[in-house]
């Protein structure tokens, strides 16, 4: 990790470890008064632990152009961020999905370009959904594609929870940290109040709202998938599947969830202020969410568009799109998920929970 | 709300305006907290208020963006205060820290109202927290602000917005002009033009003057320049300074600061509260001369840290050094700026720069006169010097245990108790008599109430209470007499 990027949070840590007042706000705050001084795994654990709800900063009587020049959100993620791609293998891959948002654009266009060139050669099965592409083929081409980047990801995750020197995971932690990130509960301002993003100083739910659409609509497309993977192998049951069948269901209201969420994550990001995320992440993200949103939308749509022509385009647009996210998930800002989670686990070690 | 003004002066104030004709009913002078508490009561009550608040946005709220809490009554637990908190025991506290300098009525009318100022806040959009780690003795007494007095003073601004509030930055108001006791206008600078606005009454907010060195070297003499100050640069007493000339009754005098030891190293103003030094009871404290000149252990450190910018601010060039060994280093809260460590005291001194002979004798003399004993960091232990001029009565542990720490201490300058003697009602008076129109509230009439010393989270207190009843009382005014 890089030596300035550290001492920057370090040197802001002191500040506000000397002060505290924002102690009310979050798990972070509430963790650093465990410190007297802040080495680089402490500093590498509270930056994944923030959740960057932005109210530190508009609290905060020492920001610029005050001498202190305090910005925790910002030195924090800017931590962050380096943490994600220090810990996961392959940090490359990283810096190319960071570099721009164009990049996810230009997978999902080439992915989709070779389906397309699949879907041309003949091994093909005529009489179900997968007239298409045949089942096996998408199994043979997904299986990797699920597999390694979660491969990876796990890799990332160890070596992290070596540098937090984390501890085995019980299960009154896991439980505690698991009702943490359901809640979004760093993200409630401490008093229920929200936190700061697109109000400036006001507090406001808006964000917490659209991520828990975006979270619960992935977690609920992905338990479709899961679903209809046990009906097929499982249960001989072969997709279309009508909407009253728990594929359907599932992966219609999830799908619904992911647009509306992500769609407003977007509306609130450009009113966001940009100074106080990690330097230079501002377009990766919006390529992160608008893949999501991307895949999300095109799987409603195949779903409206039934049996049209139109379908075909629209389930090879969409299964690339699930291709790209699945293969950017360790290098992506998907990864904040699984860190945060880690660290909010730590978290609970270190509270003796 | 954003307000265009006329650009006048004084003279040409009626002609512009008008015979009776008023810019705004309420015109409030300051930006801190007892100055948007009137704003809100007084916009609430159906007046135009405008504020002129002198720092930029960055920097609005005075010293309140300082503060982390406020102290208050309350007969049984409410919200973030735990047990209760009577009118007596309050009364007792304000007291003992004010040796008596005081004024009943005001003292108490202050402490009563405390307590419906809890929901008042609430209801304007702060928000409290639970007493902050290391101030478990105040969670009975004071409620803490989520996120200290600038996220308080960000809800107060966001409140005034929603009443139409017009609220000027950068404001810096010249002049109050104040005739036979009635207010007529404020001669203010904006953005370096000045204007001239008529108001029906005014709030004087505008807080202490404690960042004006040549005042407080009128009353200090030269020491007072290497005083630092805690808070805003731009409480320089002008509006405080003007109107007392004008023949406002004065309270206090200015030989009187809340002066606190601070980090040496701190910026010479708006350090706040992260360049407190809470070493003091474990250490032995040194001026230049490597002499010691007080008690460190005379009692608990919240008890004792508000002597200490007095005593220092006394020493040869305003400079004092505390120096702990390591078996004190995690007794205290962090520092922001971290110690001077050696491995030697020789090193010590001559980092520091104090003469080595005297320091070294001084800690020699020191040590030896510590006795064996049980050490209680939290209470008074008992653990003192024998035979040791000034003696330590309280944690006397030898210095001796490297690595050593130093600290540089010089006394921060966080109020000042001369202002406005007010009526129960907030107003100004001139010669004994109420104002017609002029009011006050905050730092710039706490002397009213506090005398001396202080109690943590009072000037908060006296600063919300008078702030309310200061922007009813002209709300009122204005409303009826419009």
């Amino acid at each position: 990790m890089q030596q300035p990027v550290l001492d920057e949070a370090k040197r802001q840590l002191a500040v506000c470890n000397a002060c505290r007042y924002c102690e009310g706000f979050c798990a972070a705050f509430k963790a650093m008064t465990r410190y007297r001084a802040f080495d680089t795994e402490t500093v590498v654990h509270m930056s994944n632990l923030c959740h960057n709800c932005q109210a530190c900063y508009h609290s905060c009587q020492f920001t610029a152009p005050h001498e202190f020049d305090l910005n925790l959100p910002r030195a924090l993620a800017a931590v962050r961020v380096e943490s994600w791609e220090s810990h996961v293998p392959f940090p490359r891959a990283s810096k190319l999905f960071q570099s721009s948002p164009l990049v996810s654009l230009i997978a999902v266009l080439v992915v989709s370009a070779l389906f397309w060139l699949i879907a041309e050669v003949p091994w093909i099965s005529s009489d179900t959904f997968y007239d298409l592409i045949a089942h096996d083929t998408l199994v043979l081409i997904f299986s990797p594609v699920f597999v390694v980047p979660l491969l990876i990801l796990f890799v990332g995750l160890l070596r992290y929870w070596r540098t937090v020197n984390g501890e085995s995971i019980t299960w009154s932690q896991l439980r505690e940290s698991l009702r943490s990130a359901a809640t979004l509960k760093n993200l409630d301002g401490g008093a229920g109040q929200g936190c700061n993003y697109e109000k400036e100083d006001r507090y406001s739910q808006a964000r917490r709202w659209a991520h828990h659409a975006t979270m619960y609509g992935f977690l609920l497309c992905f338990a479709a998938t899961s679903v209809a993977t046990v009906m097929h192998y499982g249960l001989d049951l072969v997709a279309p599947y009508p909407f009253l069948s728990l594929p359907k269901l599932l992966g219609v209201s999830g799908g619904l969830l992911l647009t509306v969420g992500t769609s407003k994550l977007i509306y609130l990001k450009t009113k966001a202020n940009v100074l106080l995320e990690a330097p230079g992440r501002r377009g990766s993200d919006y390529g992160f969410i608008t893949l999501l949103w991307f895949v999300s939308t095109t799987g409603l749509l195949l779903y409206w568009l039934g049996g049209t022509q139109l379908s075909s385009s629209m389930l090879i647009l969409h299964l690339a799109g699930i291709a790209c996210l699945f293969i950017s998930i360790p290098f992506s800002k998907m990864v904040h998920g699984f860190f945060r989670m880690a660290a909010l686990i730590r978290e609970a070690q270190l509270r003796g929970v | 709300m954003k307000v265009e003004l006329p650009e006048i002066t004084p003279d040409t104030a009626l002609i512009a305006v008008g015979e009776g004709q008023f810019d705004f009913d309420v015109i409030v002078v300051g930006g801190g907290n007892a100055a948007l508490c009137a704003a809100i009561r007084a916009a609430e009550a159906g007046a135009s208020v405008a504020i002129f608040e002198r720092a930029p946005k960055e920097y609005r709220g005075g010293n309140s963006r300082h503060t982390r809490n406020f102290r208050c009554m309350h007969g049984s637990p409410k919200g973030v205060l735990t047990d209760s908190y009577s009118e007596d025991e309050f009364y007792e506290d304000l007291l003992k820290v004010t040796k008596g300098n005081t004024d009943e009525e005001l003292a108490r009318l202050t402490i009563r109202e405390s307590e419906a100022c809890y929901e008042w806040m609430l209801e304007q959009g702060c928000y409290f927290q639970e007493s902050l780690s290391g101030t478990l003795s105040l969670s009975r007494t004071n409620a803490f602000f989520l996120g200290g007095g600038k996220a308080l003073v960000n809800a107060y601004y966001n409140r005034l917005e929603s009443l139409g509030v017009a609220v000027f930055y950068q404001a810096t108001v010249l002049d109050v002009v104040i005739r036979d006791r009635e207010f007529d206008g404020v001669l203010v600078d904006l953005d370096g033009t000045q204007k001239y606005i008529r108001g029906r009454c005014v709030i004087l907010a505008s807080g202490g003057f404690e960042a004006d060195k040549d005042w407080l070297a009128s009353a200090w003499g030269d020491a007072a320049r290497n005083f630092l100050i805690r808070g805003t640069p731009y409480n320089t007493g002008e509006i405080l300074k003007g109107v007392l000339a004008g023949g406002a009754d004065q309270v206090g005098d200015p030989t009187q600061c809340h002066a606190v030891a601070i980090d040496g190293r701190a910026p010479e103003y708006d350090g706040g509260i992260v360049t407190r030094v809470d070493c003091v009871p474990f250490s032995i404290v040194v001026n230049e001369e490597g002499r010691r000149f007080y008690d460190e252990g005379e009692d608990v450190w919240p008890k004792r840290y508000a002597i200490w910018g007095r005593l220092v601010a006394k020493q040869p060039n305003q400079v004092a050094y505390a120096i702990i060994d390591s078996k004190s280093k995690d007794l205290f809260m962090p520092t922001v700026f971290s110690a001077t460590v050696t491995e030697s005291l020789d090193d010590m001194a001559q980092q520091l720069g104090l003469p080595e002979d005297e320091f070294l004798a001084t800690v020699q003399n020191f040590n030896a006169a510590c006795q064996d004993g049980d050490f209680f960091p939290t209470e008074l232990d008992g653990l003192r010097t024998i035979g040791l001029t000034p003696q330590k009565t309280n944690w006397a542990r030898p210095i001796d245990t490297p690595p050593f720490y130093g600290y540089e201490l010089r006394p921060g300058v966080t109020f000042t108790y001369l202002g406005f003697r007010v009526g129960h009602d907030a107003k100004v008076s001139f010669g004994g008599v109420p104002s017609k129109n002029v009011w006050a509230a905050g730092e710039i009439m706490a002397g009213s109430i506090l005398g001396e010393g202080y109690l943590a989270g009072f000037g908060m207190t006296i600063g919300t209470v008078f702030g309310r009843l200061a922007g009813e009382g002209a709300g009122g005014y204005a409303t009826t007499s419009a």
